[in-house]
């Protein structure tokens, strides 16, 4: 078949434009993979070449001195994460089961959805003036608590919303089937239908807390940080992101050296969380719900 | 579900195949499983009432539950509110644009808490300008990486790629701080900005387009070349908020239903043709709302930004120049805050950041839930 020289040319320029395009979503592929690959590499090579027993057992040393390690931080972080949860999972997984359960389609059901997705978006740093003006003045100091409630906040909006969907995932047989056997509602909603999808609620819960793990923001004036072992609720507490901070912008190389070790040690923990809970959820995930 | 949501940052993938699809499997079903009505067995079941106290109890309950999300919105808002009051009656609106003028130096001078000064207005600079910034570095690389990974990418490349970039969103911001001072900062002031600069002080250059004043030594790459400042911020900004837009983009994309691609292509259309007109206009809308959705991330971004901005409240039109955030000078100067007044007009900064990004998420969320409400989308 002779196709006429024009249409040769036009056909030979457009495949020339889709390589062309091919080629630039790759380079483009390639332009994110790789700060992403330095970033990982980085932070390996150097938070692994500064880590040491030290880092795990002691509190820090004076501005200077070189040595010390984050033992208080690591606690610290536990503290307040724990705090968050203890407000936020509840809270937050009581709003999914009235989204999915009771709310179903209406009007006030649409609008606290929406409104979880806009409190999703507000910035960390804002959540941290709300937790400081509603718990640090009145207190008239800076306290853990102040921090967990933070965090506690800024859970509330993902978990409701991971709960939610994975409620929804489970089949009207089910509670059919539960109600029918002359099961009250409130114990079919919490025994059947909530246990049914505690893999995805669960795994939703722990995104959550992996989310505000990291946080530092909401903490640099409600928990503030700390040099020194602090367990209790009531005085200001060191986490491992706000001493990954306060190292970070320190003149000192063995605080840089520091702060890495504490970056490596952070992430580590957060995959290490989320990474188990999908392990041990990952067998009972819902298939074929509809 | 026909609204999406934000993929959470951590959100790793449990099968491999469709990472941030962890409960969007419904695009197929005429109605969301939140629009069916109850059934009409389950209604009765219902309506035998043996238990209709505690049922009403828990029922309560859990409405409170979800009613708390209101209240934090409304305290929130109260808290800033009640709390820039000082700021409010002092400056009034000309916080946002006004400013004095430095009696020896006679440059414009914005934010001097020692004397009581509380101008705004870089921050608002700084924030918008970083973000600018931000979205032009991370838009067209987000989207060239969203239309490989649904159109181009080998299948067994797919799910790893997709995760490796969903751990980009993993990381704390801070650890994003942390490389950007030790890494991205000297490589930008070593190796990118020096070309920058040379580009944008051509003699040819600034004859031609002197009159944008954009070019040579007062330019948009004028000064001294530091590494830390608003391009820096910006810099890491794009990387922070490049998963966002990409998962996001790649949904909207992947919820283009296949026919219309086949469609495309049995009329002779080659890949790219058939990515341009059957793909991306489809999905035009849905993208504008995840870019939307990054710029709202971008402009609450706090410590990476505070840790490389350079921290200085002045405005220049230089990229390379120090400056200041909304988010950053919160981040800042919140917690030594010297006067009642600092930070009442700190609060009063925070107060306009939380309502811009609002607006700016509920507009996202409106679009992007257009999108895939309308469009009786097929998943791939």
């Amino acid at each position: 078949m002779a196709a006429r020289p024009r249409q040769n040319l036009y056909s030979a320029w457009r495949t020339v434009k889709d390589h062309l395009a091919t080629s630039l979503a790759i380079l483009a592929t390639l332009l994110v993979v790789a700060p992403l690959v330095a970033i990982f590499v980085y932070l390996i090579y150097k938070g692994a070449s500064s880590l040491n027993l030290a880092f795990f057992t002691q509190i820090p040393k004076p501005e200077g001195e070189v040595g010390g390690g984050m033992a208080n931080a690591i606690v610290g972080s536990a503290v307040v994460l724990g705090v968050a949860s203890f407000f936020g999972i509840p809270i937050g997984i009581g709003g999914g089961i009235y989204l999915a359960e009771f709310g179903r389609g209406t009007k006030l059901a649409n609008a606290i959805r929406f409104t979880a997705d806009v409190l999703n978006g507000v910035p960390s740093i804002v959540m941290g003036i709300a937790a400081f003006s509603l718990i640090v003045v009145p207190m008239h100091h800076f306290s853990a608590f102040a921090g967990g409630v933070a965090l506690g906040i800024m859970m509330i909006p993902t978990v409701t919303r991971t709960t939610e969907e994975m409620l929804l995932m489970v089949p009207h047989s089910v509670r059919e089937a539960a109600l029918g056997l002359g099961v009250p509602n409130w114990r079919s909603v919490l025994s059947i239908t909530l246990k049914t999808a505690s893999p995805g609620v669960i795994t939703g819960c722990m995104l959550a807390f992996a989310r505000v793990a990291g946080e530092t923001a909401p903490l640099l004036f409600t928990a503030l940080g700390n040099q020194f072992w602090s367990v209790t609720l009531n005085h200001e507490i060191s986490a491992l992101p706000l001493q990954i901070y306060n190292y970070a912008i320190s003149p000192y190389d063995d605080q840089h050296r520091q702060a890495w070790a504490g970056s490596l040690v952070l992430i580590a923990l957060i995959v290490i969380a989320v990474s188990l809970v999908r392990f041990f959820t990952s067998r009972g995930t819902l298939k074929g719900a509809s | 579900m026909s609204n999406l949501h934000v993929p959470n940052p951590a959100a790793g993938n449990p099968e491999g195949s469709a990472p941030i699809r962890i409960a969007v499997p419904a695009a197929e079903q005429p109605l969301s499983q939140a629009e069916q009505p109850i059934s009409a067995v389950r209604r009765y079941l219902l309506s035998r009432g043996s238990s209709s106290v505690s049922d009403r109890i828990f029922a309560g309950i859990m409405l409170l539950c979800a009613l708390v999300i209101f209240a934090l919105v409304a305290l929130i808002a109260t808290e800033l509110i009640t709390q820039s009051r000082p700021s409010w009656h002092a400056f009034g609106l000309s916080f946002f644009y006004h400013y004095n003028v430095d009696p020896i130096t006679h440059l414009p001078l914005f934010w001097d808490p020692v004397n009581g000064v509380f101008y705004a207005l870089p921050f608002v600079y700084g924030t918008l300008i970083t973000s600018l910034v931000a979205l032009c570095i991370a838009v067209p690389l987000a989207i060239g990486l969203a239309i490989f990974l649904t159109e181009m990418c080998p299948r067994w490349l797919r799910s790893p790629l997709s995760f490796f970039t969903e751990l980009l969103a993993a990381i704390p911001s801070v650890v994003y701080g942390l490389w950007a001072i030790f890494v991205l900062v000297p490589l930008l002031r070593d190796n990118i900005n020096p070309i920058f600069i040379r580009i944008f002080q051509l003699p040819v250059l600034e004859k031609l387009l002197g009159w944008t004043h954009l070019f040579g030594d007062n330019g948009l790459f004028g000064g001294v070349n530091l590494g830390l400042g608003l391009l820096g911020a910006g810099a890491i900004l794009a990387i922070m908020i490049l998963p966002i837009i990409a998962a996001l983009t790649r949904e909207v994309m992947s919820a283009v239903p296949n026919s219309q691609r086949e469609a495309a292509l049995a009329l002779g259309a080659t890949r790219w043709e058939m990515i341009r007109m059957a793909v991306l206009r489809n999905a035009r809308i849905g993208i504008v709302g995840s870019i939307i959705l990054g710029l709202g991330r971008a402009l609450g971004e706090t410590m990476a930004v505070a840790m490389v901005i350079g921290n200085s409240p002045e405005i220049h039109l230089s990229l390379l120049s120090m400056g200041h955030s909304m988010a950053s000078v919160i981040a800042n100067e919140f917690s030594e805050a010297t006067s009642d007044m600092h930070r009442s007009a700190l609060i009063e900064v925070g107060l306009a950041l939380f309502l811009v990004t609002i607006i700016v998420n509920a507009c996202a969320r409106l679009l992007v839930w257009a999108v895939t409400r309308g469009a009786p989308a097929r998943v791939q």
